[in-house]
């Protein structure tokens, strides 16, 4: 065992200092930035009232996402006045400022964590930030890519640095096959079940063994963006040859030679033999099955063949009440077969499962079917790129002939920040990310899934293992 | 920002595990350009009722907690989403001080660029504080930053743990952004070195 075996994580950590301080923290260089409309303006404001400018504003792309309408008259039908000022502050500030702005009536507009990928402006190696906690879907490429908050997007406009400390390294491996119907979003919430959404606090999980390396960018992406879930600020993968595929080619990725030199430094990135993690976790593919959630947190997960679990079952006291808070709030019964559940909506999108595999998965299950009667059911492509590709290959055609609504793209109803939400009490099987009270709509009732297993549910009208339908 | 050195105040008990950034401040509340005004829709959707009066038995509503500057909570306390709202909520509400086993890490960051002070605790210690906390306005708790110390209505002592970066700048209020610029030549210098091994990551 060599004592100076580096993990991935050490290796971007230390390509990025530019200074160590006395108590130990590091000035850490932040290659890049992406902002959007809900957690920038005031970052701009303090900005401006302090007089500084943006260190540099060509390291920065700006796209507005959670406030924009995703029905076919988007261009007039923001009624919401705050929503307005919000995407009015960001274009007039990135005007301002001189940052790259995709406008919402591009065709590139979306996500951010969708649309920095598909532009080459993520890259391997790199670190990037973003006022969003999702922005660890990005370390699917062997970046260094977290969340940060107001304060921080600010530092980092006016010094492209931030003041960190370094993270404890947690490998999560998942070794072997999954079977047919079992997805990187089972993957992902098998491993919440399993450690917890406080279960990686403190650490960069890297996403290590044959399961893993056998996903595809879009698949690693799912992943990474359910970390923060984990509790993980980031999620990383090592960068190998899917990745250079998918990065080849993109609007902001370099080209020709430069392309070839990049690739010969990022195959320096992934960790070293014998390097050693803090903290280490070990799954098989083949026990994975297809997960849905019951509860109000992501660890409150099951397979799909479960029944809703009994508070009275668990010991702990502050666990108990928690369970049943959830169980009141979800409107389910202790001993419930999950299968026999009943849903309203259908949501499938958001950053974990906006992108294009994710929208063919669901064309595959619902093709010559018909979304059940009691259910409205949506896909919201998460960029205005993915929504064109699957027109192309006319997946819109399938899903609209099943019965789907075929939006615009944003955030949509992964958080309800518009008109775009649950009412009290519906229940949906939704492929995002978090299914706390009230975060797809007050009351509303959220069980997270794979957007097969959405599918499979908008078909038969309740909770479905797609693998039996 | 705001400094913190030292702070008197009724600490409230909500330990409740996971409470997370929405639940400190709804979505519906993330649309605005400012940092102020939030404090009265904290925690709303645990503090009122549809009709938007209070729910009675929501813990800051009580006569005894609606001062209260400390807040101690259970684990995992914040969260969830990055919002940096949740922190200006709490603050614009009247917290400084949030007692916790453990905190989301991207919230315990947050908490300390706006003046609010984090601190972690064993389980049994913060046992001992929500029984403190529990007598209502009639416990006081002292937060003493300069010396790591917290000394309970009884005199009982304990101490805590801070980062000692991040503490030099709460107890002076100091902006951090003024502190790195301070480093813009070293800055420079990365800059330089890294335009030389990693040019393709440079646009102009
Ligand atoms: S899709 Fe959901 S999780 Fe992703 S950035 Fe938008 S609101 Fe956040």
């Amino acid at each position: 065992m060599t004592t100076n075996a580096k993990t991935l994580y050490d290796k971007l950590w230390q390509s990025h200092i530019v200074d160590v301080q006395e108590d130990g923290n590091c000035l850490i260089y932040i290659d890049r930035q992406i902002i959007h409309e809900v957690t920038s303006p005031q970052a701009f404001e303090s900005l401006r009232a302090a007089g500084r400018t943006l260190a540099h504003p060509e390291a920065m792309l700006a796209v507005p996402d959670h406030n924009v309408p995703t029905s076919a008259d988007r261009a007039t039908a923001i009624n919401a006045e705050d929503s307005q000022i919000q995407l009015d502050t960001l274009e007039r500030n990135c005007k301002d400022f001189k940052v790259d702005y995709i406008p919402m009536m591009d065709a590139r507009q979306g996500i951010v964590h969708i649309v920095g990928p598909e532009q080459g402006f993520t890259l391997p190696g790199m670190t990037i930030v973003c006022g969003d906690s999702h922005t660890s879907t990005h370390g699917a490429f062997g970046a260094l890519a977290f969340g940060i908050g107001t304060s921080e997007v600010e530092h980092v406009m006016a010094t492209q640095t931030l003041v960190l400390h370094k993270l404890k390294n947690m490998r999560v491996d998942v070794d072997g096959e999954v079977g047919k119907g079992v997805t990187a979003k089972d993957i992902a919430l098998a491993i919440i079940g399993k450690i917890g959404t406080a279960g990686g606090t403190g650490h960069v999980i890297e996403f290590t063994g044959s399961a893993i390396r056998n996903l595809s960018m879009e698949g690693r992406m799912t992943l990474c963006n359910m970390s923060i879930e984990a509790g993980a600020r980031s999620g990383i993968i090592a960068p190998d040859q899917t990745t250079f595929d998918y990065v080849m080619g993109r609007p902001q990725s370099p080209k020709g030679a430069a392309f070839e030199q990049a690739v010969a430094y990022w195959k320096t990135l992934p960790t070293d033999q014998g390097a050693l993690y803090d903290k280490e976790i070990f799954l098989r593919g083949e026990d994975i099955v297809p997960q849905v959630t019951w509860g109000t947190s992501p660890e409150n997960v099951l397979p799909i063949t479960g029944i809703v679990p009994n508070p009275d079952d668990v010991t702990d006291k502050d666990r108990k009440i928690a369970m049943q808070r959830a169980l009141d709030y979800m409107g389910l019964t202790a001993g419930q077969k999950l299968q026999d559940v009943k849903i309203d909506r259908v949501f499938v999108g958001s950053c974990t499962n906006g992108r294009i595999e994710d929208i063919r998965a669901v064309a595959d299950v619902v093709r010559g079917k018909k979304v059940h009667d009691n259910v409205t059911a949506w896909v919201v492509p998460g960029s205005g790129l993915v929504k064109l590709q699957a027109e192309e290959e006319g997946l819109d055609k399938i899903l609209r002939d099943a019965g789907f609504d075929w939006r615009e793209p944003g955030c949509s109803m992964c958080l309800a920040m518009n008109a775009d939400k649950l009412e009290p009490f519906e229940r949906c099987a939704s492929t995002s990310n978090r299914n706390f009270e009230g975060r797809q709509g007050q009351k509303g009732r959220t069980h997270l899934m794979s957007p097969a297993m959405a599918a499979a549910a908008a078909v038969t009208g309740h909770l479905t293992d797609v693998r039996e339908l | 920002m705001d400094k913190f050195t030292r702070l008197s105040a009724i600490a409230a008990p909500l330990p409740m595990a996971n409470i997370d950034t929405d639940m400190i401040i709804p979505q519906q509340y993330l649309k605005t350009i400012k940092r102020t005004g939030l404090g009265v829709s904290a925690f709303s959707n645990i503090r009122y009722h549809d009709d938007g009066s209070e729910r009675e038995d929501f813990i800051l509503n009580k006569p005894a907690y609606r001062k209260a500057e400390i807040l101690i909570a259970g684990e995992n306390f914040g969260c969830g989403s990055s919002r940096e709202h949740a922190p200006w909520a709490l603050k614009d509400f009247g917290l400084k001080c949030i007692i916790a086993p453990s905190f989301a890490d991207i919230f315990y960051g947050n908490c300390f660029k706006n003046g609010l002070l984090p601190i972690k605790l064993p389980q049994e210690t913060i046992d001992l504080l929500l029984d403190d906390a529990s007598r209502g306005a009639n416990a006081i708790i002292t937060v003493d930053l300069e010396n790591q110390e917290i000394s309970g209505p009884d005199g009982g002592k304990v101490s805590f743990e801070i980062d000692p970066y991040r503490k030099h700048c709460l107890l002076n209020g100091l902006d951090d952004i003024g502190l790195t610029l301070e480093k813009k030549d070293k800055i420079k210098d990365f800059e330089a070195q890294k335009r030389l091994s990693q040019p393709w990551l440079f646009k102009d």
